[in-house]
């Protein structure tokens, strides 16, 4: 009983604290001074149409390399934790034919999806993060249709490794090419011309290189599951 | 606005689901929908009334290139909020799958997805 009285409570205490947030809270009519300052650098500096992409990659590119971090680890708890246990082989149900076909089909549509998602990151709404996860849904789509689907765990690792590590080899060399507090600035790659697919200096690389990332690890992810869960 | 009173509730919700359940796997759906609702309170926070998507194009602004993005502020959203939520819901997703782990391998060792057979850690 006091347990339930206790939910109430907590509950009470957080409408108490969340009706003021919405009631005082209006609409802003413009946009603040760091906002409109990132539009316009975003622009002018960077020759980045796509403001989104601008923040995530150079104005705040630190606090993505954090998250790729975070997901990188994120993934690696989910393998230790769901270790393959070769002896007790389970037996799955095949795909259906419809789903077989369709994967056929589908599959190399979705992979080139991504893949466009996450080079145009910087041109279009999109980028490595939406990309790559658009590619490991790829993958769940042979894991659903095949039952004996194998991922080569050595590409997924290799593929993984090498776009994280290559992601910080850019950053560095921002730093060693414009000096000090240049980290991870994309400019010393040339900006191009407005719009096209090779500007902005390094960061539709950089972009495509998380994309990478982020498939490989949300498809060893989805490996790791299947792998596990309902041996008896 | 009602954005914003949506991810309030979504939040409360979740939170009642993760105090008040006992099945692990409910606890885990409980801070999924937490996570929904805490970006939906960051999407709204970056609205401006009646403005587009940060893109700076023909729809935002008529010239290209270095000078398009002073044209382009009294026409777009907060970006900065967008650039957060985008990545929130990867790690969100990688996160919850996390949390998954955890009970799939609770499962395993203890045979039972209540909580209250775990009271090794009760205090």
């Amino acid at each position: 009983m006091i347990k339930y009285l206790l939910t109430f409570l907590v509950l009470a205490g957080l409408i108490w604290l969340s009706v003021p947030l919405i009631t005082e809270f209006t609409t802003s009519e413009g946009l603040n001074n760091i906002s409109s300052e990132y539009v316009q650098l975003s622009a002018e500096k960077l020759n980045i149409p796509n403001t989104v992409t601008a923040i995530v990659v150079t104005f705040r590119g630190l606090d993505t390399l954090g998250e790729v971090t975070v997901l990188f680890l994120a993934t690696a708890g989910v393998g230790f934790f769901l270790k393959r246990k070769d002896s007790e082989k389970q037996k799955k149900r095949p795909g259906s034919e419809i789903l077989k076909t369709g994967s056929g089909i589908l599959t190399p549509m979705i992979i080139v999806l991504g893949v466009y998602i996450f080079v145009h990151g910087h041109l279009t709404p999109g980028g490595g993060f939406q990309g790559g996860v658009v590619i490991a849904s790829a993958f769940l789509l042979l894991i659903l249709a095949y039952e004996n689907f194998k991922f080569s765990h050595l590409l997924i690792h290799i593929s993984e490794s090498i776009s994280g590590f290559t992601y910080v080899l850019i950053g560095l060399a921002g730093l060693a090419i414009l000096g000090f507090n240049h980290f991870l600035d994309p400019r010393w790659l040339g900006l191009g011309e407005w719009g096209k697919l090779f500007s902005a200096g390094a960061v539709p690389i950089i972009y495509s290189l998380i994309g990478i990332k982020v498939g490989a690890e949300m498809s060893s992810l989805l490996d790791s599951m299947r792998d596990e869960g309902g041996h008896e | 606005m009602i954005v914003l009173i949506t991810g309030f509730l979504l939040m409360l919700i979740g939170i009642w689901a993760m105090l008040s359940r006992k099945h692990l796997i409910r606890i885990v759906i409980g801070f999924a929908i937490v996570d929904t609702g805490i970006n939906l309170v960051i999407v709204a926070l970056g609205y401006v009334k009646g403005k587009t998507a940060p893109i700076i194009d023909r729809a935002v602004s008529s010239s290209q290139g270095a000078m398009a993005g002073v044209e382009a502020v009294g026409k777009v959203v907060d970006p900065i909020p967008s650039a957060l939520v985008l990545t929130a819901i990867v790690i969100g997703l990688a996160v919850t799958a996390l949390m998954l782990a955890y009970v799939i391998r609770l499962n395993n060792s203890g045979k039972s997805l209540n909580i209250d057979d775990f009271g090794d850690q009760k205090w």
